[in-house]
């Protein structure tokens, strides 16, 4: 084949972040993770700051985050990662600290830490996986599992009178006035994989202005939870996950209040 | 005729079959292989490399980051 010929090193347009590991992930087929801990990889590479970044990784799938970037790692007892990185940004201010947490962990049995922590408006910064559903146990019911959605533990849909309504937390956690920046995104398409990942790098650099908390939804896919193969998860997301969790940015603080926001800067 | 002409290398083994990449593609380049990789997925492959433009959109959407694009002038 001619393609020999393109085969250079010089030729590359896109290869693997260096702060990736080689390790093959865990993850399922298809699993919007993989993608999320790339651009994460790729945010911290581009940044320059492998060596000034600590990880708090959570409890469900994401728990062995710390086997696929290359960089210090905290692991946090079930949805305490806020707590963890509370303490960690307060020890090593110059550090960058992140979370980086599933809905199970971050919206269920860690509500409360990462309420607090961002009510405190500590500088780190929060990024949320939402699929909707408890992943790693086998596909039981989230707090943020839509209504009418089919889980393991919810075989004829969620019943709002039963099991209560969907948790926006994004949009519980953008009322707060320590967060400086809260956006939900998507890494479906190479289009919001590339929005996604300007996020992520806005909440990465947020820490370095000292302006309060950042927070990235990403709405992902659970396909192995959800049982349907992974790119009608990723339709079944559009259709019906982005009717209830809007999105885009919920507050940027740079953009809704300038005036605020120069005085923080100064 | 396209101005650029792109290729990508696929890591075999270490691709889950998961297809993100087959309609990521804007050209229809990829699509995954009647053959099993050591795991046993259908991995992803270059089925028309003459139509590849580099444009590394599948190497964006992969989950496991095993895609590097290459792209050239002609």
């Amino acid at each position: 084949m001619a393609d020999i010929d393109i085969i250079k090193d010089e030729n590359i347009v896109y290869k693997k972040s260096k702060v990736l590991t080689d390790n093959v992930m865990h993850y399922c087929p298809g699993c919007s993770h993989g993608v999320v801990h790339k651009l994460i990889a790729e945010v911290i590479e581009e940044m320059g700051i492998q060596d000034k970044t600590i990880g708090v990784s959570p409890v469900g799938c994401s728990v062995f985050a710390y086997n696929y970037l290359d960089i210090d790692w905290q692991e946090a007892a079930h949805g305490r990662a806020p707590a963890l990185a509370t303490a960690t940004k307060r020890l090593m201010p110059d550090k960058y600290v992140f979370t980086y947490q599933g809905d199970g962990d971050l919206a269920s049995i860690g509500a409360a830490e990462i309420i607090h922590a961002c009510n405190r408006g500590e500088n780190i910064t929060v990024i949320f996986i939402n699929n909707g559903i408890y992943g790693m146990t086998g596909g039981q019911m989230a707090p943020t599992t839509l209504v009418g959605m089919k889980t393991a533990t919810t075989p004829y849909g969620r019943d709002v009178e039963l099991n209560g309504y969907p948790l926006k937390m994004t949009e519980l956690v953008a009322q707060l006035p320590g967060t400086c920046y809260v956006t939900r995104q998507s890494v479906h398409t190479p289009a919001t994989v590339r929005k996604c990942k300007k996020a992520i790098r806005k909440a990465f650099e947020n820490q370095d202005k000292k302006i309060g908390t950042s927070f990235v939804e990403v709405t992902s896919t659970c396909n192995s939870g959800w049982k349907i193969p992974p790119v009608e998860a990723n339709n079944w997301m559009v259709d019906h996950m982005f009717k209830f969790y809007k999105q885009g940015d919920l507050k940027d603080s740079e953009k809704d209040n300038p005036d605020d926001y120069k005085k923080f800067i100064e | 005729m396209a101005k650029v002409k792109g290729t990508i290398v696929v890591d075999k083994e270490k691709c889950k079959g998961c297809g993100l990449c087959v309609v990521a593609c804007p050209q229809d380049v990829i699509e995954l292989a009647k053959e099993v990789n050591g795991k046993g997925y259908n991995f992803a492959y270059m089925a028309k490399p003459d139509l590849c433009i580099g444009c590394a959109n599948c190497a964006q959407v992969c989950p496991d980051s095993i895609i590097t694009v290459y792209q050239t002038k002609i």
